[in-house]
């Protein structure tokens, strides 16, 4: 009997390690970028380092603006193309497309979320960026190329976080207001979406996180020139692409620059994260005491 | 402008059903545009010298049997550590802790996991595997990169899972005298198997499919890695050398429909598993 007890003890103790593993891992993860990140912004100067107009290694010029211009650039253009649609495609799925269709765009959806972003770059590079060199002239690498694929892959994280939001309004909502008469779209329009706005905008939280933190396939059709562009046919740099590029043969003050960028990155991250709790948890539906 | 004055109620319905079947057509035909696209390129570059065959002239001619041994290799590698550990933690959240600050910690901490940018892992997998622990760029610093990055998605998965398991379960076991792990371990981890699977394939899914966080700590060797410590270039990575610097785009189609048919293939077979095991579960 006493045996027992121990090993409930033992195994509840050892499932508690794991659960707290996430934890530690996290800050393990901020200790060691913080470590090799921060001297690089004491010696650079936190305002010349965010604020500086010049990336030149060479010459030990650090400045990330540019890239966190293009980060920004990329993440807004792409969430412009791929909200509507999400928006569109997950309301047409919870409350109008037929049982078949529905299962149809369900595996299509996550079909598209698992397909890898090297691939998408890879289809951008040999499909998009000639196509957009053919049209808009230029080289075809550029803020909107790298827009498009990024549209395209933060579509599933939108939809399927918008979808849950949708679904989760309860039925009387929907109910009255079709037994007032309202069409089903005025029921969409002036029901539906309201009551699940908090959920849709933590969907497209979440695919602005994905957009910024997205490496490779931007970094694919972006053209990486580190200088804010004028125009979205002009290439781009963002922050994940500058340290994917050169963290190969970055040394000493360079090598920490780029963990420093590593920070700003996981500080966008993180506030991102934060508004999202806060919206849902403002915002929950909460039926029967309103 | 209202548009509400001009155009009636009913109007407005069938100009809205119309838009909405456009955004759901639109989703599926991206979908066939790229994948039919990279498999009508990829399929003829595809044949058995070319799955089992090392690369020759660093990729120009040759086949990807390495990458296809290192992908599997390191996601392996991601799979046995992640997967104890993030059942492990559903198992404690949902079974065993209150809901209090700490579980609400937790499930933050799992969050932010899942959301940080796969650079980001990448460049704490270089500063913490590969340096600061001397594993050196190896099949090792890679999967713990990978274990790290799908330890959230199978957390979290999981834990949906475990605590949608009726109660009438659990009482009907402690009913008969076993201890909460027993039961645990005899009830309810078995019945939510299905759930705990497709977690375990969905972050698993994501450490197949990753390159940018394993760039700098698997190393980019084209010898097929036979020991943990051996460096290798999984199929993403090979993929992105290929296509960028401008090596042989025939054998980058290749690479592609080898990887997108790796992921197509995984999500089928474990759907058609998952939904036979659920079915057998509910007694059908």
């Amino acid at each position: 009997m006493v045996d027992k007890k121990i090993s409930e003890f033992l195994i509840e103790k050892s499932l508690f390690l794991t659960a707290i593993f996430s934890i530690a891992i996290i800050l393990v993860i901020i200790i060691f970028i913080l470590e090799e990140g921060f001297p690089a912004v004491l010696k650079i100067g936190f305002f010349n380092f965010v604020f500086g107009l010049n990336w030149i290694p060479s010459e030990n010029e650090f400045g990330l603006f540019p890239m966190i211009i293009g980060s920004i650039y990329v993440t807004i253009l792409a969430l412009v193309m791929a909200v509507p649609l999400s928006l569109l495609s997950s309301i047409f799925m919870t409350e109008i497309a037929p049982e078949n269709l529905r299962k149809i765009l369900k595996p299509a959806i996550e079909t598209l979320s698992g397909i890898p972003s090297v691939v998408y770059g890879f289809f951008g590079l040999t499909i998009l960026v000639s196509f957009m060199r053919e049209v808009f002239g230029g080289t075809g690498f550029s803020l909107f190329t790298a827009a498009l694929i990024l549209a395209v892959m933060i579509l599933p994280t939108i939809i399927s976080v918008s979808q849950d939001a949708l679904r989760s309004v309860p039925k009387e909502y929907k109910e009255a207001s079709l037994g007032l008469g309202a069409t089903n779209w005025q029921t969409i329009k002036n029901i539906l979406v309201p009551a699940a706005l908090p959920g849709i905008v933590t969907a497209i939280l979440l695919g602005m996180g994905r957009a910024i933190g997205e490496t490779l396939a931007v970094m694919m059709v972006a053209g990486n020139v580190a200088k804010i562009p004028n125009s979205i046919f002009e290439p781009v740099r963002t922050i994940t692409s500058n340290i994917a590029l050169e963290m190969g043969y970055a040394t000493n003050v360079h090598y920490q620059a780029l963990f420093a960028s590593g920070i700003i990155l996981f500080l966008i991250i993180i506030l991102l994260l934060i508004i999202a709790r806060y919206i849902q948890n403002k915002y929950k539906i909460d039926i029967g005491s309103t | 402008m209202n548009f509400s004055k001009i155009i009636s109620p009913k109007m407005a319905q069938k100009i809205m059903n119309v838009v909405f079947i456009i955004s759901g057509a639109i989703i599926i035909l991206i979908l066939i545009f790229i994948i039919g696209y990279i498999l009508f390129n990829g399929i003829p570059v595809i044949n058995l010298e070319f799955l089992f065959s090392s690369p020759i002239d660093s990729g120009r001619s040759g086949g990807i049997f390495p990458m296809i041994v290192s992908s599997l290799y390191v996601t392996l590698v991601a799979g046995l550590i992640a997967t104890p550990l993030g059942v492990g933690a559903a198992t404690y959240i949902a079974e065993y802790s209150q809901e209090n600050k700490l579980v609400d910690l937790i499930r933050f901490g799992a969050e932010t996991l899942a959301s940080i940018p796969s650079i980001v892992f990448g460049l704490f997998g270089m500063a913490f595997f590969v340096v600061f622990l001397h594993l050196g760029w190896s099949i090792l610093s890679g999967g713990l990169v990978l274990a790290i990055m799908s330890l959230p998605t199978i957390f979290q998965v999981s834990e949906v899972a475990i605590s949608s398991i009726p109660n009438s379960y659990k009482e009907g076991s402690y009913g008969l005298g076993a201890s909460k792990w027993q039961t645990i371990y005899r009830v309810v981890l078995p019945a939510a198997i299905p759930g705990i699977a497709t977690g375990v394939i969905l972050g698993l899914t994501r450490a197949i499919s990753e390159a940018a966080a394993v760039m700098y700590s698997v190393g980019a060797s084209i010898q097929t890695p036979i020991s943990i410590f051996d460096p290798g270039r999984p199929l993403p990575l090979h993929l992105y050398m290929l296509a960028t610097e401008g090596i042989s785009l025939k054998n980058a189609y290749g690479t592609a429909t080898i990887l997108v048919l790796i992921v197509l293939i995984i999500t089928l077979v474990s759907n058609y598993i998952i939904n036979r095991y659920q079915n057998k579960m509910m007694g059908k």
